[in-house]
């Protein structure tokens, strides 16, 4: 069932400020992320978008606002606590392990998510054992799930670029989140490898996942979103359903252009 | 496995022809191995009916073809103006400092916000400002044929058809460009041929509009 909106945002961003210095990344930012929906985050390079990830991962803590997630404050919670409590995130470039396979890279993600722990399964206990096959069995459907379970044995290394992207999302989905951070997940890729994405997002989105991402792709961010935000210089200038956005007139000013 | 196997392009003066296709497809390796940045193993490039694979990089771009690279790669400590005058390099010993200067002022002119920025750093420049520059300098040494190498990448919408406004006027002045894209939509527009490159072969070759009618090359390429 389609999210209406009307229920608790899964995370609620609070007049979020960010400074570096005399500068400010991120201004006065403020609006709400409701469940199950995907929204989009555009804007000019340098507009902040990459802070403000930043700034809800836990990569950075903020100058002042405040950012609540599923009712929880964010602020002062580390990076593996909101990962345990249910946000994960792609990054730009991908961060994937290069001298380990496909399959090792998502148990990577998943291994946080054993009873034994990452240490606990170091040691072969009865207990770690089966979390071991469970957490393969996962890993491996995930990979069913981004397309890549042929490749589950074969070196990340050799990997082409667009299975390289499938793999991030595939080990960001590893520690079972709520809310799917995407970083430029269409930035190098062929529409062909994109709309193939989309679809992924889009099951996802049905299957009760919450998306918020960054991009560029104005195809993607029109066909796939709920909802979009606009930012220029670290401030909010425009947020709304994706075709009011593609004929807000600043917008269009900063960072769309005209068609034609 | 090769980079690049079998791939046969040819330009005719004048024209525009644009190489689109996966990352990975081998569309970075074939430019550099025009330039002579990459070596070829097998088979000939010729250019103005010259050998030129043989050469070193810098005799190529003084027979006239210069490279618009990948992420800009303009020098970050350089200003403006040092940028655009190292793109005149090759040119030291047979233009003189004045043409050269000369020349400078004429590229400044025809790129606004260059030429207010002119004693900038070019580290200071935005991505779009940076991708001017990087073109202005690859004019600078007089090309014939001028490739360039993912102008778009990174860059937003309104960016990017600023970025291809200038393409156009390049196109119009009868400059010969070999444009590779992963925008595949705005290079075909640009276009009057292209090649589809993948795992390092051409895949499709034709005119413009026989590639943007291709139900493939529209699932694949152009977003349906």
């Amino acid at each position: 069932m389609k999210n209406t909106g009307k229920s608790e945002p899964i995370l609620s961003i609070k007049r979020v400020t960010k400074r570096f210095g005399g500068l400010s990344a991120v201004h006065d930012v403020s609006f709400d992320v409701p469940l199950g929906t995907i929204v989009a985050v555009i804007g000019p390079n340098g507009a902040g978008k990459t802070t403000l990830f930043n700034l809800i991962t836990g990569l950075d803590l903020v100058s002042s606002g405040e950012m609540h997630f599923l009712n929880k404050k964010l602020n002062a919670l580390s990076t593996h606590d909101r990962a345990a409590i249910g946000l994960s995130r792609t990054f730009q470039v991908p961060q994937i392990f290069v001298n380990m396979t496909v399959l090792e890279n998502v148990l990577i993600g998943r291994h946080m998510h054993g009873r034994s722990g990452f240490l606990g399964g170091l040691w072969s206990s009865p207990h770690s054992r089966k979390d071991n096959k469970e957490m393969e069995e996962y890993s491996i459907r995930l990979l069913e799930r981004v397309g890549l379970v042929d490749k589950a044995r074969d070196e990340a290394a050799n990997l082409a670029y667009g299975q390289i992207k499938l793999l991030e999302i595939a080990r960001a989905l590893a520690t079972e989140p709520r809310l799917l951070l995407l970083d430029e997940c269409a930035a190098g890729l062929t529409a062909g490898e994109s709309d193939h994405i989309m679809e992924l997002v889009r099951a996802l989105r049905r299957d009760g996942m919450t998306v918020l991402l960054v991009e560029h792709d104005m195809r993607m961010v029109m066909n796939l979103s709920d909802k979009v935000v606009v930012l220029n210089f670290g401030e909010k200038i425009a947020e709304g359903p994706p075709l009011q956005i593609q004929n807000d007139p600043r917008v269009i000013e900063v960072y769309l252009g005209q068609e034609g | 496995m090769p980079a690049l196997r079998d791939v046969s392009i040819r330009l005719e003066e004048g024209e525009v022809v644009c190489v689109i296709g996966s990352n990975g497809a081998g569309k970075t390796t074939l430019l550099h191995s025009i330039c002579g940045i990459t070596p070829i193993r097998i088979g000939v490039i010729l250019f103005d009916n010259e050998t030129i694979h043989r050469l070193r990089p810098a005799s190529i771009v003084r027979k006239g073809i210069s490279l618009v690279p990948e992420g800009r790669k303009i020098f970050v400590p350089l200003t403006v103006k040092e940028n655009l005058a190292m793109g005149a390099f090759v040119r030291l010993g047979k233009d003189g400092k004045e043409e050269i200067r000369k020349h400078t002022e004429s590229i400044l002119k025809t790129f606004p916000i260059l030429n207010e920025r002119q004693n900038q750093l070019a580290g200071e420049l935005s991505g779009g400002e940076q991708q001017m520059l990087a073109i202005g300098r690859a004019l600078m040494s007089k090309p014939k044929l001028l490739l360039l190498d993912e102008p778009s990448m990174g860059l937003a919408p309104i960016i990017v058809k600023e970025i291809f406004k200038i393409l156009e006027r390049l196109k119009n002045e009868k400059t010969t460009l070999l444009l590779v894209e992963q925008n595949a939509r705005m290079a075909l527009k640009l276009s009057d041929r292209g090649y589809v490159l993948e795992r390092g072969g051409v895949a499709v070759e034709g005119k413009r509009e026989e590639l943007l009618r291709d139900d493939a090359i529209k699932k694949a390429y152009l977003g349906g």
